[in-house]
């Protein structure tokens, strides 16, 4: 029994050295948020603020439009988070219920994609966003974020597992194809929606770079952009770079917080935990 | 209802796997037939190309004269009670049994009225508004039955549904089953792998054995006339007797020794049911020590071994005589000898 005890409480010693390591970036963030401008720059660097100045929080969400970058960036959450959980949904049942040629090849061709990293996309990507004539518009800023292959993976992966005799019992009770999809395959793959739609809120509220890029004007400037803009080549204002990145951070741990459960179990799914 | 017939009904899956191999079989309009038959003997892959959930490599299948081969589940007018239930678990019970009606745009209050009418001829009127998870497993089978039952279709289909509920719940819903199926008057066709459901239920059985139908008739014509050794084996629990020897013409003999009208000398086998093994004094008879005696109440299985090794197994009513440990003599009852030809298990009287 001590033993056991031990081994628990060693266990328990590991998690939380761990989850002060996850979690130190973050409460840093916050503590320099709170800091004076020139507080930042002591050395050695403090590790909380001598006074806190809450008020970098307006300063910094006024210093920019910032209103105009989260309704951006909410734009771009919700097109990638609509555009990614329906053709995850659709293709992944597809791979995993329907039979047709080139299914086995098509899957791993997809699945090969996760494998280039999405730096090396961008240069071709923009050249095609040009070429239809989208560069500096809301669509070319969602159009490559709308089908991801990882979900696709996840929800095929989710789909095999689900018994097919409830899909069948629908057939004879008369349901279509759509209907069994939408009625009955859909309503059970819950978990494994809300994972893939968290991911997709999560790469779309961070994203940076490709906004960066293709648009241009200030107008479609999203969240990321306006925090990086807190630094400049010769100067940088930390404390209210800190006091925005907390802010972005807020919707990220609202929507996580309130689809933990399913997301968890998407997660163990998909094997990706 | 409707009567269903499959002719030649084939089914090879990749591979080469033949799960049905040239099946012809009817089942009559308001018929309840059983199809029999170990794992993997083909029953499931018939009810699935009944249903449309399956497409045969050849063959046909026709419900009420109709030939349905190739058209989609939805258009056969048929309903399927699955093993595990496939009750749809984000739905509540009256939504389960009102998705048939649902789907087919059947109107709202009649729809309801029917819902209702089913939930109550499976006495599951008060749990319509729970989720299947809040069900136990014989409630579930009920909910299962109701969503079944809602649309009145031409033809039933069930896939082992009583495998998944307790000894006492299984009992208890097999008759039900069979009282349903009078009061309905519907076409059922029921796949078992256990024989006593089978036989305990349907009118006719239809024993199957690698992807064949190798005998179908009443249950009962099925136990006393078994047209093969195979089914003779697997009709009837405990499982018959069966001793090899040698047919004289007249005669068995082997370690058991009996009348057999056969007309030919050849090796055999013979199959005496438990019932119809006399146990005696040791004269005259072949001599078997008793190895145990299972007493069940209104009769006892007594387990022997025949000198020559073979184990034997007798159905005697009320209480044994013999105890573990006795030498008894055992006999055939005059007449209940089956002689079947060695090797291929043909019947020979």
């Amino acid at each position: 029994m001590p033993d056991r005890r031990a081994r628990q409480a060693l266990g328990y010693a590991a998690a939380f050295v761990l989850a002060l390591l996850m979690v130190a970036p973050f409460l840093w963030m916050l503590s320099t948020a709170l800091m004076d401008e020139f507080e930042v720059y002591q050395a050695p660097p403090p590790l909380l603020p001598a006074a806190p100045r809450f008020a970098n929080f307006p300063e910094a969400l006024t210093a920019l439009p910032f209103t105009l970058y989260f309704r951006n960036s909410l734009i771009l959450a919700a097109a990638t988070v609509a555009g990614q959980v329906i053709t995850a949904a659709m293709a992944g049942y597809a791979f995993a219920r329907h039979r047709f040629a080139g299914r086995t090849p098509l899957f791993a061709v997809y699945l090969g994609t996760l494998m280039i990293p999405g730096i090396a996309l961008l240069v071709p990507r923009f050249l095609i966003v040009d070429a239809m004539g989208l560069v500096d518009t809301v669509a070319g800023l969602v159009s490559v974020e709308l089908v991801a292959a990882w979900g696709i993976f996840l929800m095929r992966q989710y789909f095999l597992s689900l018994p097919r005799d409830m899909e069948d019992a629908a057939r004879l009770d008369g349901a279509s194809e759509w209907q069994v999809f939408t009625r009955v395959a859909l309503p059970l793959a819950r978990p494994a929606l809300a994972t893939v739609a968290l991911f997709a809120f999560i790469d779309a509220w961070k994203a940076l770079l490709w906004p960066l890029i293709v648009a241009r004007s200030p107008n479609l400037r999203v969240v990321e952009a306006g925090v990086a803009s807190f630094h400049g080549m010769y100067y940088a204002n930390w404390p209210w770079q800190m006091a925005a990145a907390v802010a972005a951070l807020v919707p990220v741990l609202v929507v996580f917080l309130v689809a933990q459960k399913a997301f968890l179990r998407g997660l163990a799914f998909g094997g990706f935990k | 209802m409707a009567a269903l017939s499959l002719s030649r009904l084939v089914k090879h899956f990749a591979g080469g796997v033949i799960g049905v191999d040239d099946v012809t079989l009817t089942v009559g309009d308001g018929a309840f037939t059983a199809l029999v038959g170990p794992s993997g003997c083909g029953k499931t892959t018939i009810l699935r190309c009944v249903a449309g959930l399956e497409e045969p490599t050849s063959g046909e299948v026709r419900i009420g004269g109709r030939d349905v081969t190739w058209l989609p589940p939805r258009d056969r007018d048929v309903a399927m009670v699955f093993q595990n239930y496939a009750l749809y678990p984000h739905l509540t019970v009256a939504e389960n049994i009102g998705f048939p009606l649902k789907v087919r745009k059947t109107a709202p209050v009649e729809a309801a009225r029917r819902v209702r009418q089913a939930a109550e001829l499976l006495e599951i009127g008060a749990l319509l508004d729970r989720k299947p998870a809040q069900l136990s497993g014989g409630q579930r089978q009920r909910a299962a039955l109701a969503r079944a039952l809602v649309r009145e279709p031409a033809l039933f289909l069930f896939d082992e549904p009583l495998s998944n509920l307790d000894a006492q719940v299984r009992a208890q819903t097999r008759a039900e089953l069979v009282a349903l199926h009078r009061r309905l008057g519907a076409t059922m066709l029921y796949v078992t792998h256990d024989q006593v459901e089978a036989m305990t239920m349907a009118q006719s059985v239809a024993v199957m054995a690698g992807g064949r139908v190798l005998q179908e008739g009443p249950p009962m014509a099925l136990y006393r006339e078994p047209a093969s050794l195979a089914v003779a084996r697997f009709i009837g629990s405990p499982s018959i007797n069966t001793v090899a020897g040698r047919t004289t013409g007249t005669r068995f003999e082997g370690a058991l020794a009996c009348d057999a009208r056969v007309g030919a000398c050849t090796a055999a086998v013979l199959a005496v049911r438990p019932e119809h093994l006399v146990l005696g004094p040791a004269i005259d008879a072949s001599r078997a020590s008793v190895v145990l005696v299972e007493p069940l109440g209104p009769e006892s299985l007594v387990r022997l071994r025949l000198r020559s090794g073979e184990d034997l197994v007798a159905r005697v009513p009320g209480e044994a005589s013999c105890r573990m440990g006795d030498e008894v003599g055992v006999r055939v009852a005059p007449g209940a000898g089956l002689c079947f030809r060695a090797g291929d298990g043909a019947r020979l009287a």
